[in-house]
């Protein structure tokens, strides 16, 4: 390698790294104390001091799955022997299981609400990114910045209008309105980084395309969705993770049917105040996702988070 | 954020190829593809904000839907910005942004500058340090009322052991003086990260050939700090700040999960007070205008901002 000035000094790496290490551990702290919480019991939890070594245990798990209920001593000491290890673990603390908690539909509400107005965010994004990427649309950059703008507005000061306009069309607490909901909170990211993605496609392609005598939309969809598919996908994660993690709507619009997962976990309560390995449980179970997604993205993570204003 | 590229791409296409095609115009196609967009965010973000500005001028409540609605004009907004409480809940605003963002500009700048060392598996540990900020902050937010707990919390015991205190002699989340703090700690350590990815494009945005020049004009590694790294920097900083000043303006799930507002109103954000009048005292005409004034304050705080940017960037 030849001699540069602008490259560190041995030394200078190592202090660099040394600090950034440091740094690095103080951040991973609390997620590794979520993590390890959900497999503790809930005495262990709440130890003083805090325990780092502990004999794992699923009932965290357990807990955040069922509902409990105590029964009297002679119906619990006349109960057939337990058929399921999750059944033993509950019964070692004197309780039997009810039946199942609702994190389960909550979940499968996140699920259901991030991936479908992911969907729609990519298609109505996409289009809209190629038109304003390829034509002369009017007033483009009137409305570039509008479609920007939307995302500038506190989501408690919509929420009203919004409230109410659900409310009469029969959509609070749907599925199909939070779909929408999100789709239209999504769709200026979408738009803003999906032009950007498509704007680094040579448009030479879809000339070539064109005096192959294709039309604009075989074009469009046989020479510009392939080419754009890595910025598509990455675009799709970052709709989807900003989906799952919105909580402002969710608390607001929903109270039961379509309630996500955020709203929910919180209110995860035990015996005399919050359950923590069940919360723990819960919030991991959510978080892993998105903590591989970044993993995944690390590449496009900056230009997902601005909107594509700062390229990496 | 220029359209240059797109613009040239468009005028680019020779037009007899696009008159060819069957059937459309690149017009219509363009209307086609644009215009569900543009219905959508019309319908459910232009729509409900219009709705808002009509509400701020009448007495509606949400939950007296019979009640018969009047149309009382400034009222609401007169007594919005006379109203003590809101100006607390400002005050508290303007505390949590002012330290988040000096925290978060200082040890994003400096992390990014370490990062920037290029030393040996650097991209892992930014990968562990980006972490917290793609997660749900409701969630996290209400975890980490589990860390500050006294005694128990994780928090409380590293605190308390570094400084020597008793664990449970403080609370984090209980102490009216300590409580602003523990949101901007919780803050800081989820978006660090954020202006720390900034800054670090920012520094690798420098060409190295400057730098080789300030070396050749026997410039002190200070002295290129301050006159490189930093001007050539700064567009970026403060492209960080603004979006991250945005982003707190709203702040709503991190300190709804955290302290929801208290002790007492200590840490009522604008979000957390605004909740309050439109969902639990159900005042949705007087809510609809303080929603506005807050709106037009990001609006107008944001544009005289951005026209700064441009004028650092340009220079």
């Amino acid at each position: 390698m030849s001699f540069s000035v602008t490259e560190p000094s041995q030394r200078q790496k190592w202090i660099a790294g040394i600090l950034v290490i440091g740094y690095a551990l103080i951040t991973i702290m609390p997620l590794l104390w979520i993590i390890a919480t959900g497999f503790k019991s809930p005495s262990d939890a709440i130890a003083y001091p805090p325990k780092v070594v502990f004999e794992p245990t699923l009932e965290g798990y357990v807990n955040l799955f069922t509902t409990r209920t105590r029964v009297t001593e002679e119906a619990f000491a006349a109960l057939p022997p337990p058929a399921t290890w999750y059944e033993e673990i509950v019964r070692d603390s004197g309780v039997v299981i009810a039946g199942p908690s609702r994190y389960g539909e909550r979940f499968l509400n996140s699920v259901i609400i991030g991936f479908g107005s992911t969907f729609l965010c990519i298609v109505l994004g996409t289009a809209a990114a190629y038109a304003f990427s390829r034509f002369k649309v009017p007033l483009k950059d009137d409305l570039l910045f509008f479609i920007l703008s939307t995302r500038m507005m506190p989501p408690i000061a919509v929420a009203i209008p919004i409230f109410l306009m659900f409310r009469q069309l029969g959509l609070n607490d749907t599925h199909a309105g939070m779909i929408l909901l999100y789709t239209a909170v999504n769709l200026s990211l979408s738009v803003w980084l999906l032009k950007g993605f498509i704007d680094e496609i040579p448009i030479e392609y879809e000339e070539a395309a064109l005096i192959d005598g294709y039309t604009r939309f075989q074009a469009f969809y046989k020479v510009v969705l392939p080419q754009a598919a890595t910025g598509i996908a990455s675009t799709a994660i970052f709709c989807l993770i900003f989906a799952w993690n919105e909580y402002a709507f969710a608390v607001l619009l929903t109270s039961g049917t379509a309630q996500t997962a955020p709203p929910f976990i919180p209110t995860i309560i035990g015996v005399g105040g919050q359950d923590w390995p069940a919360v723990a449980a819960g919030a991991s179970i959510f978080l892993l996702p998105v903590m591989i997604f970044t993993i995944l993205l690390r590449k496009h993570l900056l230009r997902g988070i601005t909107f594509g204003a700062v390229r990496k | 954020m220029s359209n240059a590229p797109s613009d040239l791409a468009a005028r680019a296409t020779p037009e007899p190829v696009a008159r060819r095609i069957r059937g459309l115009s690149d017009r219509a196609i363009a209307w086609i593809f644009v215009g569900p967009t543009i219905l959508i965010l019309l319908a459910v973000n232009i729509f409900p904000l219009i709705w808002t500005i009509r509400l701020s001028f009448t007495n509606f409540r949400v939950n007296r839907p019979n009640a018969e609605v009047e149309w009382v004009g400034l009222k609401n907004y007169s007594r919005v910005l006379n109203d003590p409480d809101i100006w607390m809940s400002m005050q508290a605003t303007a505390h949590f942004l002012i330290w988040t963002i000096v925290l978060q500009v200082l040890i994003g700048f400096s992390l990014a500058y370490l990062i920037n060392k290029k030393f040996k598996g650097n991209d892992m540990w930014t990968t562990i340090i980006v972490l917290p900020m793609m997660l749900s902050p409701a969630v996290v937010g209400n975890f980490w009322t589990f860390l500050y707990q006294p005694q128990i919390g994780l928090f409380n015991y590293v605190v308390g052991f570094l400084i020597g205190a008793d664990p449970s002699s403080f609370s984090m989340i209980g102490d009216v003086n300590l409580a602003p703090w523990s949101i901007v700690i919780v803050d800081t350590w989820m978006w660090t990260p954020f202006v720390m990815l900034i800054c670090l494009a920012g520094l690798r945005s420098i060409p190295d050939s400057i730098y080789e020049a300030a070396e050749c004009d026997r410039a002190s590694k200070w002295r290129q700090f301050w006159t490189i790294t930093i001007p050539m920097a700064l567009p970026f900083l403060m492209l960080a700040v603004l979006f991250r000043g945005i982003e707190n303006f709203k702040m709503f799930d991190l300190v709804v999960q955290l302290t929801g507002g208290g002790p007492g109103s200590i840490t009522e954000l604008t979000s957390i007070n605004l909740k309050r009048e439109a969902f639990e005292k159900w005042r949705t005409g007087y809510a609809s205008a303080y929603a506005v004034i807050l709106f037009v304050t990001v609006f107008g705080l944001a544009s005289i901002y951005v026209k700064a940017l441009n004028k650092v960037k340009d220079r």
